[in-house]
C-alpha cells in the first residue's frame, strides 16, 4: 500500500514558512497605508500571489509532489488567467 | 502486478489516486470562487473610486487579525500531518484541536464584523445600502457574498477536521494510512488560500 | 484468483450483494449498474422532453394560438431546454456509456471512487426532482429559456429559483463524475496500457472530464449569484440593483459553451470506437484523434464570446472570439477525416451501430458547417436569434450527441444485457428517426435565414410552410424513437443470446463475457498492442498462447 516514500516536512520548516507569510501580510498592510494610488492594487495582488504560491508550495506540499500534479496545478492557474484576459478583452476595449 | 491482480476494488486503497481526486476537487472550489473574482475584477475596474470609498468601511484590523489567525491555523494543520507521519498521535490531535480553536476565533471575529455592518444598516436590500452610489452597492454585495461563501467553507473545513480527529482517535488514520488527514489538510489550506486573495480585495484596497 | 472462487461466475445483472432487488440497485457501487440507473432516468426524461418539443411543433404548425397560450409556450421551451440540456445531453454519454465502458475499455474492475459515483447519481436524481418540481409548483413553470438571462430571470415571477437550484445540483453531479473519470484514467489503466495504447473513447472522456471539472463551477457560482440576487437582493447582474447583465452572459457562457464540448466529445469518442470495429481495420490517425480531443477541449474553453456577438461586447473581443471559434473547427474536421479514412479499404459491415455512426458524421457536418456561419461576425448579426440557430444546435446536439447515443446503445447493448436486438427493426427505426429529424430541423435553417425569430409563439404566414414541415417531421421522428425504444426494451427479455463478441471487436470489453461479471476481468489483462490491433487469426492465436504461457 503506502510503500511509496513520503517526504516528511519538519516542524521547524513549517514555522519558517509561517514567519514568511506573516511578514508578507505585514508588508501588504503597510503598503496599503502608504497609498500608492493606482499601484496599490497591483502591489496588493502581487503580495497575495506570492503568499498563495508559498502556501501551495510548502503547506500544500506541491514541492514534493509528482511533476504531473505540479503541471496540473500550474495549468489550472494559467487557464484561469486566460479567462480573465479574454473577459477583459471585452471590458477594456468597449 | 501480481498483487494488483487478486485484490477486489474495495480492498484496494490508492493513496496517489485519492490525493489526485482531492486536488481536482480543490480546482472546482477555486473556480467557484474564481467566478466571483471575475465579477469583482470587472466591477472594480468600472467603479474604482466607489470601491476605494466602500473598502474604507471594512475593518482592516479585524481583517488582518483574521488573516493571521488563518495563517497560523494552516501551519498547525501542516504540523499535524508531520506528527502523524512521525507516529505522534497525541500531538497530531492536539495540533488539530488548536486549528479548530483558531477557526472558531475566525468565525467569532466574522460574526462581530458582520454584526457591525448590520448595525450600520449596511446589509443587502437595506434602504441605506440601496441609496449608496452604484459602485459601493456592488462592493457590499460582493463583500457579503464572498466572505459569506468563504465562511461556509470554514465551517465545512471545521467539520472535516473534527471527523479527522475522531478517525485518528479510532486508529483509522495512522503512519501507514494518512490520506484522510492529508486531504482535509489540503482543504483547510484551500480555505486559507482563498482568504489570502479575499483579504487585500476587501480590506486593503483603499 | 481467490475472488473468482468466492463469487461464482454470475453476471453483474444477476449478482446479489447485501441487498436484493431494487434496493440492490439503489445501493450498488458497480459502475455498470450505475450506468444503467443513469440510462433509465435519461431515457424517461428524454421522452418527456421530446413530447414537450412535439407539442411546441404542433402549436407552431399554424400561425396564431392553436393548442396553448403564449405563456404556456414560454414555459414549454424553457422546460424542454432545461431537461434536455442539464438532464440529458450533458450527463448523457459520459454518465451512461462512460460509466459502463470506461473501466471495461481500460481493463479496470471499477472506477476510482465507486461510492462517489453512486453519490453523483443521487445528486442527479435530486437535481432532476427539483427540476420537475419547478414545473409543477405554484408560480408556474420558469419562462426564461434554459439560459436564465438576467434581467428577465431576476424579475420573472415563475419558479426560477427551483430551476436554478436544480441546474446547480445537476452541475455538481457532473463535476464528481468528471473527477472520478480523471483519476480512473490516470490510476487504473491495465498494466502495459500506456497513454497511447489507450482506446480513444477514454481519451475523449478524459478531455471531457477536465472541462467538467474546470468549467462547471463557474456556472455553479453564477447560478448561486442569481439566486442571491433574487432572494437577498444582492446586486450582481440586475441593472435595478446596479449590476451588469452582459457580465451574466459572459459567466454563463464561460461554462455553457464548454458544455457543448462536454456533450460532443464523448459522442466523438463513441463514434471512434464504432468505425474500426465495423470496418475491421485499425483506426486511421490514432494520435491525431487523441490529441484533437484535448485540443477541442482546450480551445473550446475560450470561445464563449461567440454567443454574445450581438450583446454589445467590444470590437476586439468579437474579433478574437470569432477567430478562436474558427480554430475549433480544425480538430473537429481532423476527426471527421479520420473516421472516413478508417472506413476506406476496410471490410465494412453495415450493422445498426455503424449506420447510426455514419448518420452522426453526416448530421454533425451539417451542424458544424452551419456553426461556421454563426461564428463569422457578419453573418452572425443576420442569423442571431433566428431559427437558424435552433436548427444548428439541434443538428449538433441531437444529430450529433443524440445519434451518437443511439449508436452507442446499439453498439454496447449486447454487452449490457447479453441479448441481441432485431437488426431489421433497428434499420426501420433508423429510417424514421433519420428522415423525421431532417424534416424537423432542416426547414428551420431556411426560414431562419428568411428572418423567422427563435422562441416566438406566433409568426408571419410566409413562414408557415417551414413550421408545417417541422411539425410533420416531429411526428415521424417520435415514431422512430418509439420503434427504437420498443426494439431495445422488448429484446432485453426476448432477444437471442448475445455472444461475448458479436461485432468481432478487438477492444477489451469484447474479450470478456456478455454481460460481464461483477468484477469485469477475472484476471487483469496485460496490454501489448495498440487498442485497435486487428491481427490475423494466426497472429492472435499465437499471441493468446504466449499469454497463457506467461501466466
Amino acid at each position: 500500500m503506502s510503500t511509496e516514500k513520503h517526504h516528511i516536512s519538519t516542524y521547524m520548516s513549517h514555522g519558517v514558512v509561517l514567519t514568511i507569510l506573516l511578514a508578507l501580510t505585514a508588508l501588504s498592510v503597510g503598503m496599503a497605508e502608504l497609498h500608492f494610488g493606482a499601484f496599490s492594487v497591483a502591489v496588493a495582488l502581487l503580495v497575495a500571489s506570492v503568499k498563495g504560491t508559498t502556501v501551495l508550495t510548502y503547506f500544500m506540499h506541491l514541492k514534493y509532489e509528482s511533476m504531473f500534479t505540479r503541471i496540473m496545478v500550474g495549468g489550472v492557474f494559467v487557464i484561469y488567467v486566460l479567462v480573465i484576459v479574454l473577459l477583459f478583452f471585452d471590458y477594456l476595449f468597449r | 502486478m501480481a498483487e494488483i491482480k487478486n485484490i477486489a476494488p474495495s480492498e484496494h486503497h490508492d493513496y496517489q489516486g485519492s490525493k489526485m481526486g482531492m486536488w481536482l476537487f480543490i480546482f472546482t472550489e477555486l473556480f467557484l470562487f474564481g467566478g466571483l473574482f471575475l465579477v469583482y475584477a470587472v466591477f472594480r475596474t468600472q467603479y474604482s473610486a466607489d470601491f476605494h470609498k466602500a473598502a474604507e468601511e471594512t475593518n482592516t484590523f479585524i481583517g488582518t487579525l483574521n488573516t493571521v489567525v488563518l495563517l497560523i491555523s494552516s501551519m498547525t494543520v501542516a504540523m499535524s500531518i508531520t506528527a502523524i507521519q512521525s507516529n505522534q498521535k497525541g500531538r497530531a490531535i492536539r495540533l488539530l484541536l488548536v486549528t479548530l480553536v483558531l477557526a472558531s476565533v475566525f468565525m467569532v471575529n466574522k460574526y462581530f464584523e458582520w454584526g457591525h455592518k448590520f448595525e450600520l444598516k449596511l446589509y443587502p436590500g437595506s434602504e441605506v445600502l440601496t441609496n449608496l452610489p452604484k459602485g459601493e452597492l456592488l462592493f457590499f454585495g460582493l463583500y457579503f457574498m464572498m466572505t459569506g461563501l468563504h465562511a461556509i467553507h470554514v465551517l465545512v473545513g471545521m467539520i472535516l477536521l473534527t471527523v479527522t480527529i475522531f478517525r485518528i482517535k479510532s486508529g483509522h488514520i495512522h503512519t501507514g494510512n494518512f490520506s484522510m488527514i492529508e486531504n482535509s489538510g489540503l482543504y483547510w489550506h484551500l480555505v486559507d488560500l482563498i482568504w489570502i486573495f479575499l483579504f487585500p480585495m476587501m480590506y486593503l484596497i483603499t | 484468483m481467490s475472488h473468482s472462487e468466492t463469487h461464482p461466475q454470475v453476471s453483474y445483472l444477476e449478482y446479489q450483494g447485501k441487498y436484493k432487488g431494487i434496493l440492490g440497485w439503489l445501493t450498488t457501487t458497480d459502475h455498470k449498474r450505475i450506468a444503467l440507473l443513469y440510462m433509465y432516468c435519461i431515457v424517461v426524461f428524454f421522452f418527456v422532453a421530446a413530447i414537450l418539443g412535439l407539442t411546441m411543433s404542433i402549436e407552431k404548425m399554424r400561425p396564431g394560438q392553436d393548442i396553448m397560450n403564449a405563456q404556456t409556450y414560454n414555459g414549454l421551451f424553457t422546460v424542454h431546454g432545461i431537461i434536455m440540456i442539464f438532464m440529458i445531453v450533458i450527463p448523457g454519454l459520459a454518465a451512461v456509456f462512460g460509466n459502463f465502458a470506461l473501466p471495461l475499455l481500460i481493463g479496470a474492475r471499477d472506477v476510482a471512487f465507486p461510492k462517489l459515483n453512486l453519490f453523483s447519481w443521487y445528486l442527479y436524481v435530486i437535481g432532476a426532482i427539483l427540476a420537475v418540481l419547478s414545473q409543477l409548483l405554484k408560480g408556474g413553470a420558469p419562462d426564461t429559456g434554459w439560459t436564465f438571462y438576467v434581467p428577465y430571470s431576476a424579475g420573472s415571477s415563475t419558479n426560477v429559483i427551483w430551476a436554478l437550484t436544480a441546474a446547480f445540483i445537476l452541475g455538481f453531479s457532473n463535476i464528481l463524475t468528471g473527477l472520478n473519470f480523471i483519476v480512473t484514467i490516470h490510476r487504473m489503466r491495465a498494466p502495459g496500457m500506456t497513454w497511447f495504447k489507450m482506446p480513444l473513447f477514454p481519451w475523449s472522456l478524459y478531455a471531457t472530464a477536465w472541462i467538467q471539472v474546470l468549467a462547471t463551477p463557474i456556472v455553479g457560482i453564477t447560478l448561486l449569484m442569481v439566486i442571491a440576487e433574487r432572494v437577498l437582493h444582492i446586486g450582481f447582474f440586475d441593472p435595478a440593483l446596479g449590476g451588469d447583465p452582459v457580465l451574466f452572459q459572459h459567466l454563463f457562457w464561460i461554462y455553457s459553451h464548454p458544455a457543448v464540448y462536454i456533450m460532443i466529445l464523448p459522442a466523438m469518442g463513441v463514434i471512434t470506437e464504432i468505425f474500426p470495429t465495423f470496418s475491421q481495420k485499425p483506426v486511421f490517425g490514432y494520435g491525431a484523434i487523441a490529441i484533437s480531443s484535448l485540443a477541442i477541449a482546450f480551445v473550446g474553453y475560450f470561445v464563449w464570446g461567440h454567443h454574445m456577438f450581438t450583446s454589445g461586447i467590444s470590437y476586439w473581443s468579437k474579433w478574437f472570439f470569432s477567430f478562436l471559434t474558427f480554430i475549433v473547427a480544425v480538430p473537429s474536421a481532423i476527426k471527421v477525416f479520420n473516421w472516413i479514412s478508417t472506413m476506406y479499404g476496410g471490410s465494412i459491415q453495415m450493422r445498426p451501430p455503424l449506420l447510426y455512426a455514419i448518420s452522426f458524421v453526416f448530421l454533425f457536418m451539417i451542424g458544424g458547417f452551419t456553426g461556421l456561419f454563426l461564428g463569422a461576425l457578419a453573418t452572425n448579426v443576420q442569423l442571431h436569434d433566428t431559427t437558424f440557430v435552433v436548427a444548428h444546435f439541434h443538428y449538433i446536439i441531437f444529430g450529433g450527441m443524440g445519434f451518437a447515443f443511439f449508436a452507442a446503445i446499439h453498439y454496447w447493448y449486447p454487452k449490457m444485457y447479453g441479448k441481441m436486438y432485431s437488426d431489421r427493426w433497428a434499420y426501420i427505426a433508423w429510417g424514421f428517426t433519420f428522415v423525421g429529424f431532417n424534416l424537423l430541423y432542416f426547414p428551420q435553417f431556411i426560414i431562419g435565414v428568411q428572418g423567422m425569430p427563435r422562441r416566438y409563439f406566433d409568426y408571419l404566414p410566409q413562414f408557415q410552410w417551414g413550421h408545417m414541415l417541422s411539425g410533420f417531421g416531429a411526428f415521424i421522428l417520435l415514431i422512430g424513437l418509439i420503434l427504437m425504444a420498443w426494439n431495445l426494451i422488448y429484446h432485453v427479455k426476448r432477444g437471442a443470446i448475445a455472444p461475448a463478441n458479436p461485432w468481432k471487436g478487438v477492444t477489451l470489453e469484447w474479450q470478456i463475457a456478455s454481460p460481464p461479471t461483477l468484477e469485469n476481468f477475472e484476471e487483469i489483462p496485460v496490454i501489448k498492442h495498440n487498442p485497435y490491433w486487428f491481427g490475423t487469426e494466426e497472429e492472435i492465436k499465437r499471441e493468446k498462447k504466449s499469454v497463457t504461457r506467461n501466466t
